[in-house]
Formats: structure tokens, C-alpha cells, sequence
């Protein structure tokens, strides 16, 4: 820094370690609510240590749920959170880089309509259109399937902007290169750009598995069939039932099992998501 | 457009390489946004036996709906609220771990995964530690005299699904800041510092002036973020109430269409939050695209 000003320093440790405290707190109270029994609060107040019953909550939850009112039990939702976030970042990822692939390296009548309609629907999201989308699905009778949750949401300006932002800087002398040696469109694709392309998917990937994992009205629409429930849509119908039976420490419990993987994801992943999401953003 | 100084000769692979996506966006946003437009003209009578065509009724008696205003006037409050809570304390937040080196990492760290909890589960985190009856914040004001209620208090409930959708936006608004920050040459402020100009000095007429672009962006980015993806929060605590007071544009266009079968007035809801959507990405694309060629 310019000059020692020990005082400043102190201070920005202090701002940030409240700031800490004030992110982590929300958790730190559903992660101890979750580790208590049913009746620990109707005494009043929310305990703030860790009770007993950790193991015996998380247990019931994953392989039963809440019997009374119709939940089902957490590990089959989680599974279907799971599969819908890596169809939707995976089929993301593929169709996007294909036609990033084609506006760069082609040039054809209608490229820029085709431009211009991918970015149309930057950012228009489901929620806005909601109806005539469902409707669209439900004529195609793709609810209550693993299709109707993720193809509908499998789309993406941004993926496609990303990479076509990254090609962009990609040396023309490579593709020379490889026509010299007589290389076709999509051998140059597999063997050279694709590879290239690496960090950028994976960055990608994070940000899109997230996105999946954390969808809520899509599956909350689409999904009747308790088999299909996803666990972030599916917390809502327990805790709508908390209000009359107090099962604060299940539901807890299950919010902490739909935040954890996606929070370890990013954690893990911290360098290439941070990478992924400056770039895709500007 | 830009492209390549040289392509390939090709008529048909670029269609072929264009099709899933085109394929996936014509079915299921062409199609439904389409769909969304003409609906918004028409008027279904209560049984859905009859569809008469009705011109921009739909829209008038919109404009016309206290409802649908006070959801304007809701999500005005809303958004600018949030935008402003979360930008305000990812700034500063950002600013300390700029200044801080060797334990930055680890800060960043620690702020940064909230943006991986789902907004649903934030909204039952927040919605857990404000219950009326067993949550701990309403204990702590209770003791100075405030009994909080967001299930009657309209202002409660509004300050919950803010603080709510506020604490998921720090995280991200954060990341962008430091970035900004770190890309601010740090000669600048050295020569400032020699000037005899202190942090604080230093900060107003230096940093902030360069973060500006990217506070911009931010403020775009954010704006779309509370008035569109809160969905969740909304309907995984208040669902709009108590008395509509939380009840946003995005979320009544859902209780309009579903709840209420109301198609024509949701579909005219949704072309205007439509038209909202793309404007706004216009002045953030547009203002990108600028900043790129600087």
C-alpha cells in the first residue's frame, strides 16, 4: 500500500470480519437449528449452541422426509438436483460453443439474424414468460420428465458470448495453419479449439451447474410427480407445512443439504468461477 | 460484426452448427414470448370457452388496476433498495479486502459463497431468523421495544425479502468491486499519496471515478436481479402479502397466470416486463460493447 497507516488496516480487518459474521450468521443459525430436537422450540427463543440430534435429523430427511405432510425424502430430490444441473450445464456448454463456433469462423447469409436473435434472449428469464413457456412444454407432454426440467432452460446468450468473445482472441494464424495442412471446419474444432477452449468450459461449468442446481419456479412448474421433485423447489412445500406442525429443525436441516453442494462447488472451484463469471458478465 | 480475417468455405456446416440452439431458443422463447403478445390481446371468459379478441384492453385496464400499480410502485421500492444495500456493502467490503494483501484470499473466500445458496433457501434462511413467534431478531428487537411481524406488518415484510435478497447479491456485487479495484493502476494513487492527499481524499476523487464503469454495469446487473430472479425469495416467504405489499411485478404476472387464470392480463404483464428486460440489456450491451473498445 502508499503509506503505513496501521489504524486503516485494523479498520478494514474489522469491516470485514463483521461483514464475515453478518454472511455466515443465517447459516450458523439453520445449521444449529438443524442439529436440534422437535420440541427445542416451542419454549420460545432459537437455541444458539448445537443440540443432539444432528445425525438423527439429516438421516430421517434424506431417506424418509417429512412423513405428515407428503414430502418426499431428501436424497431422491437431491439426485434430480443433481441431473438437472449437469444436463442443463453440460447441454449449455455443447450448444453454445457449437454456435459461437459457427457466428466466428463462417461467414453466411442470415449470420447476423442469427446473431441477433441469440441475443435477444440474453437474460430474458423463464419467470417473465412463464406461461406460454409451460404451456408450450405441457403441448409437447414433456412434464414431469427429466426433458421438460432442463432442455426449456438449456438455451444461453451468454455462453454462446463468452465464447464467442474467446475465439475472437484466438490467433487467425492457427486456423491458417491448420487449413495449410488441410485440416476441415471440424477437425480444427476438436483438435484445436476445443482443447483451447478448457479453462473457459470449466469456468463455465460452475456457474452453470449453479444456475441449474438453484432453479426454483421451472421445477416447481413442470414436476407434479413427487419422483421428479428437485430439493431447492421442494423445501418450500415443508416449510409452508412448518407453519402448523413446528419442524423448524428438519426443514433447517434440508436447507442446508440444498445449499451444500452448490457452496462446496464454488469453494472448491473458487479461482476458475471468479474467471468464469468476470468474463462472462463483461 | 467482428469474425475472422479468414473462414471457412462453407454453405451448410454453420446452419447445422446453429441448429440446436436456434432449434431450443425458436420452440421455447420465440414461441412463447410470441404466444405471450397475441394472448395479451385477447379475453378468455371465466370458463375458457370463448376467446374475443380485445385490442390493448388488456393493457388499459392494466394501467388502470391499483394492483398492478402498487406492484410497480413495490418493485420500484424493492429493486432500488436492494440495489442500493447490496452495492453499498460490497463496496465497502471490496475496498477493505483491496487493502488488505497477505490474508485477502481468505476473505474473499469466506464472502464469497453465498452467491451459491439458492434464492429460495435464502429466503427461508432469512425468513427463519425473523419468525414472529421462535426467531432470534425479533427476540433482539422486542427487548427495545419493537415487535416485528412481517405475516401483518407491510414495512416488516418489505424489509425482509430486502435484506434477503440483498445478503444473496453481496457476494457477486463484491467479486466485480475488487476486480475494479485491483485493475486501478496503483501508481495513480501513489502519485496522489505524494500530493499530500489522504485515503479518504483519495478514494472520492480517484477510486470512485474509476470504478464508475463498473458500478454502472453493476447497478444494471442488479436492477434486472431484484426485479426478475427474487421470484424465489417472494414465493418462498411473504408470497406477496401481507396485503400485497411484497407482491413485485414478476411475482403477480405468476399469481395472475396460475392462481388467478387471468391469461390475458398475465400475458399483457409479461410483454411489458419483456419490454422492460430487453431495454435494460440494450443500455448494458451497448454500454459494454463501448467500454471493450476503450
Amino acid at each position: 500500500m502508499v503509506e503505513n497507516r496501521p489504524w486503516l488496516t485494523a479498520l478494514a480487518h474489522l469491516v470485514l470480519i463483521a461483514g464475515v459474521v453478518v454472511v455466515a450468521f443465517p447459516v450458523y443459525v439453520a445449521l444449529i437449528a438443524s442439529t436440534r430436537g422437535a420440541f427445542d422450540f416451542m419454549s420460545g427463543v432459537v437455541p444458539l449452541l448445537p443440540g443432539p440430534h444432528a445425525a438423527e435429523n439429516y438421516l430421517t430427511m434424506l431417506n424418509s422426509g417429512i412423513s405428515t405432510s407428503g414430502a418426499p425424502p431428501l436424497a431422491p430430490m437431491m439426485l434430480n438436483s443433481l441431473v438437472m444441473a449437469l444436463v442443463i450445464a453440460s447441454g449449455k456448454i455443447a450448444i453454445s460453443i457449437l454456435s459461437a463456433f459457427a457466428i466466428v469462423y463462417f461467414r453466411f447469409p442470415f449470420r447476423q439474424a442469427a446473431f441477433w436473435m441469440i441475443f435477444v434472449t440474453l437474460m430474458l428469464p423463464v419467470e417473465v414468460r412463464i406461461l406460454p413457456t409451460f404451456k408450450v412444454v405441457a403441448d409437447l407432454g414433456m412434464l414431469n420428465s427429466y426433458a421438460g426440467l432442463t432442455v426449456p432452460l438449456i438455451a444461453s446468450a451468454t455462453a454462446t458470448f463468452l465464447f464467442r468473445q474467446f475465439f475472437l482472441t484466438v490467433p487467425d494464424e492457427l486456423m491458417e495453419a491448420a487449413r495449410v495442412d488441410g485440416a476441415g471446419p471440424m477437425k480444427f474444432f476438436r483438435d484445436i479449439l476445443l482443447p483451447l477452449s478448457r479453462t473457459n468450459m470449466a469456468a463455465l461449468f460452475v456457474i452453470l451447474f449453479i444456475y441449474g442446481w438453484n432453479q426454483y419456479l421451472w421445477p416447481l412448474l413442470v414436476t407434479t410427480d413427487t419422483g421428479y421433485y428437485t430439493i431447492v423447489m421442494g423445501i418450500k412445500r415443508m416449510a409452508d407445512v412448518a407453519d402448523a406442525y413446528p419442524q423448524w429443525n428438519v426443514v433447517m436441516a434440508a436447507a442446508v443439504l440444498a445449499m451444500l453442494p452448490p457452496v462446496v462447488v464454488v469453494v472448491a472451484m473458487q479461482k476458475l468461477f471468479v474467471k468464469g463469471l468476470v468474463e462472462t458478465e463483461k | 460484426m467482428q469474425t475472422k480475417r479468414t473462414v471457412f468455405p462453407n454453405r451448410v456446416l454453420p446452419y447445422a452448427l446453429l441448429l440446436p440452439q436456434l432449434a431450443v431458443t425458436a420452440v421455447f422463447f420465440f414461441w412463447p414470448a410470441g404466444q405471450a403478445v397475441w394472448q395479451s390481446f385477447l379475453r378468455e371468459d371465466a370458463f375458457g370457452f370463448r376467446t374475443t379478441f380485445v385490442g390493448l384492453e388488456n393493457y388499459a385496464r392494466l394501467l388502470a388496476d391499483p394492483t398492478y400499480l402498487n406492484a410497480l410502485s413495490v418493485t420500484a421500492v424493492f429493486a432500488t433498495s436492494t440495489a442500493a444495500l447490496s452495492l453499498l456493502l460490497a463496496l465497502v467490503l471490496a475496498v477493505a479486502v483491496d487493502r488488505l494483501v497477505k490474508t485477502a484470499g481468505v476473505y474473499t473466500t469466506l464472502l464469497l459463497w453465498p452467491y451459491a445458496v439458492a434464492p429460495a433457501v435464502a429466503g427461508i434462511l432469512w425468513w427463519f431468523l425473523f419468525n414472529p413467534t421462535i426467531g432470534l431478531l425479533p427476540y433482539l428487537m422486542d427487548m427495545v421495544g419493537y415487535r416485528w411481524n412481517h405475516s401483518l406488518n407491510k414495512t416488516d415484510a418489505m424489509i425482509l425479502v430486502i435484506l434477503a435478497a440483498s445478503w444473496k447479491q453481496v457476494s457477486y456485487n463484491f467479486l466485480f468491486f475488487l476486480a475494479g479495484l485491483q485493475s486501478i493502476p496503483a501508481s495513480l494513487r501513489e502519485a496522489a499519496a505524494i500530493d499530500g492527499a489522504g485515503p479518504v481524499k483519495r478514494f472520492f476523487t480517484i477510486t470512485l471515478p474509476l470504478l464508475s464503469p463498473t458500478s454502472f454495469f453493476l447497478l444494471v446487473v442488479n436492477i434486472v436481479y431484484a426485479m426478475f430472479d427474487t421470484f424465489p425469495i417472494i414465493d418462498a416467504t411473504t408470497e406477496g402479502g401481507p396485503a400485497q405489499s411484497t407482491n413485485v411485478l414478476v411475482y403477480k404476472v405468476y399469481v395472475d397466470g396460475f392462481v388467478g387464470l387471468n391469461l390475458g392480463s398475465s400475458a399483457a404483464q409479461s410483454v411489458v416486463l419483456m419490454a422492460v428486460v430487453i431495454a435494460l440489456t440494450v443500455i448494458q450491451f451497448r454500454f459494454v460493447e463501448r467500454r471493450v473498445a476503450y
